[in-house]
């Protein structure tokens, strides 16, 4: 069975500093794995690598078996990588509901039509309100996304991505600049889906990681110092140094 | 899970109340049939003004098509007046040189030729963004705006191409004193290319720009093949900058290079500013004030009139980001919450 996702030895620099050095790593098919790495460890620079808003100075990578490296990001979006970016990147003058339907216009091709009335089409404004209802964001629907509070604008981060119907689904710290008493409405959402969509997730808080992964890839400076599962990375001595260690002194 | 919270009524309620929105917004609203009623008014009270009127339809249509790409996809350009130029000068050497003196095929002619500049131009230009755009823009204005010059014995130079006369539409409306064949003619073309434009922006392509002009990353992330929307756009855009060229060449019967200048570009961006970019009839409301400022101030003093139309500017940009039409929109939702307190 191919991979959902592969990564053969990226490499790429900015100037003289190597962000990423060598780094290969593999999702099958409904994967749940976290990367974790300190900051600046080069976890973002990684899935801007994948998902192509950034070029490899050198390596490959396939989706679903196909060699997309030289596509473009859209290109690659159409084949079914999807992400969620650490920061928002929402359409804020839009209503919620239009985020969803651009989305799907965008990933069924109606946005070459110049013609027809955006929103003419009730199946389109069904699967967004089913995208939405998911997410618990159908009362927000009619609400501009500026309007909305942070953590909900995270959902709707969360809730275009799965618009597009990824088959690998990319979330950059998910729960990023939301109060830790919001924060879990949104992990319970990543934890409750698609079981066939392959997700890379990159977090911080290790709760999270050790309760959703399967396996764990723990990066620093730009390396990927450890692969495995999470008994076997919370038992690494090298990560308790160079990672945990660290965290824990972070905490103490 | 979907499945069975569909069955709470009050969520249904929700997703009913979305969907009725999304499907109703862009029905004809009774509120956009006021500045059609307005124009169709003024043709009765100023008989003797059409001339002007008729320079104010084709600013508006200039303006609407600078809406589509600066106010809808967010392309900043400093050189629109290339395509109006290319436009009209599409008809006045057509009529010229080649003895092209029927008006509708000119109209199409200039659409084509300005559009296929747009084409070309756009998608080389259009991969850059910001100072570089505006830049690049402004001297592709100015290098056709030198060609011209150039080979001023084709041209006509700056002296441009005077006393052009065009055959009388349909062949039965010939041009009268007082420009109201123009004006009506003006207004019907406006018209048409205003309801092409109207479905555009609320298609689901009008959507994508909308997209592009929010936040072009997600727009990459989502899939959407943003060089290709950007390139379509403008190409329509320049179509129609055009057509507003060949009108004002052939309801002015004449035309000179300084329909190239700098000067036509930023005018029509100031138009669009005052009157609100990104809602289709700010183009309107934009063109009509500033042309009816110039008019009046220029009268008042033939030197300063333009400090007038720069402090109305000023006052725009700091209280009016949306534009005077922006400002109405206000107006109106704060009648309607009023009323519904009371």
């Amino acid at each position: 069975m191919t991979a959902a996702l592969e990564v053969q030895s990226f490499n790429r620099s900015f100037g003289a500093l190597q962000v990423t050095c060598d780094v290969s790593l593999t999702l099958e098919r409904g994967a749940r794995r976290a990367l974790i790495g300190p900051n600046g460890a080069g976890k973002t620079t990684l899935v801007n690598l994948i998902t192509g808003a950034l070029k490899p100075s050198s390596g490959r990578v396939l989706l679903n078996g196909e060699d997309i490296t030289t596509t473009s990001q859209a290109d690659r979006a159409r084949r079914g990588l999807a992400r969620t970016f650490q920061i928002n990147q929402l359409f804020r003058g839009l209503s919620v509901l239009d985020n969803l339907c651009l989305t799907i216009g965008e990933r069924d091709g109606n946005c070459n039509n110049l013609w027809r009335t955006a929103g003419s089409n009730p199946a389109v404004i069904d699967e967004a309100l089913d995208h939405l209802d998911s997410l618990r964001l159908v009362d927000d629907a009619l609400k501009l996304v500026r309007e909305l509070p942070y953590g909900r604008q995270r959902l709707v981060e969360i809730a275009i991505a799965l618009a597009q119907k990824p088959r690998v689904l990319l979330l950059d710290e998910p729960a990023a600049g939301v109060p830790s008493s919001e924060s879990h409405l949104i992990l319970d959402v990543v934890a409750s889906l698609d079981p066939g969509i392959a997700i890379l997730i990159i977090e911080h808080d290790m709760d999270v990681v050790f309760r959703f992964a399967k396996q764990i890839t723990v990066m620093v400076q730009g390396s990927v110092l450890v692969e495995g599962t999470p008994g076997e990375i919370m038992n690494n001595e090298q990560v308790r140094a160079v990672y945990l260690g660290q965290e824990s002194q972070r905490h103490a | 899970m979907a499945a069975s919270e569909t069955i709470n009524p009050q969520r249904k309620q929700a997703r009913e109340r979305a969907a009725a929105h999304l499907l109703s917004r862009h029905h004809f609203h009774w509120a956009e049939a006021l500045p059609w009623v307005i124009a169709i008014a003024a043709f009765y009270v100023f008989p003797d003004r059409m001339t002007f009127g008729n320079q104010v339809l084709v600013m508006v249509l200039f303006a609407l098509s600078l809406d589509l790409i600066l106010g809808y996809a967010g392309i900043v350009t400093l050189g629109h007046a290339a395509f109006f130029g290319l436009g009209a000068y599409t008809v006045g050497l057509g009529a010229a040189r080649l003895g092209w003196t029927e008006p509708i095929s000119g109209l199409f002619a200039a659409a084509l030729i300005s559009a296929f500049a747009g084409l070309i131009t756009g998608w080389f230009l259009l991969r850059y963004r910001g100072l570089t755009l505006l830049m690049l823009t402004l001297a592709t204005a100015i290098m056709l705006q030198e060609a011209g010059n150039l080979r001023s014995d084709f041209s006509g130079g700056y002296d441009g191409l005077p006393g052009l006369e065009f055959k009388p539409l349909f062949g039965v409306f010939g041009y009268d004193l007082y420009g109201r064949t123009n004006y009506v003619y003006a207004l019907v073309v406006l018209a048409v290319v205003f309801y092409f434009v109207r479905r555009i922006v609320y298609s689901p392509f009008g959507q994508a720009l909308t997209g592009i002009r929010e936040n072009v990353r997600r727009m990459h992330a989502i899939g959407s093949p943003v060089h290709r929307r950007l390139v379509t756009v403008y190409t329509i855009a320049a179509g129609i900058a055009g057509i507003a060229g060949a009108l004002f060449t052939q309801t002015n019967a004449y035309v000179t290079l300084t329909v190239f200048d700098f000067e036509n570009s930023a005018k029509v961006m100031v138009m669009l500013i005052l009157g609100g970019t990104g809602r289709l009839y700010g183009a309107f409301i934009g063109a009509v004030v500033y042309m009816v400022l110039e008019d009046h101030l220029s009268k008042l003093s033939p030197t300063f009139w333009q400090f007038g139309i720069g402090l109305l500017l000023v006052l725009a940009v700091l209280f009016a980001r949306r534009g005077l039409l922006g400002l109405l929109e206000d107006a109106g939702k704060y009648l309607k919450k009023k009323k519904v307190q009371s």
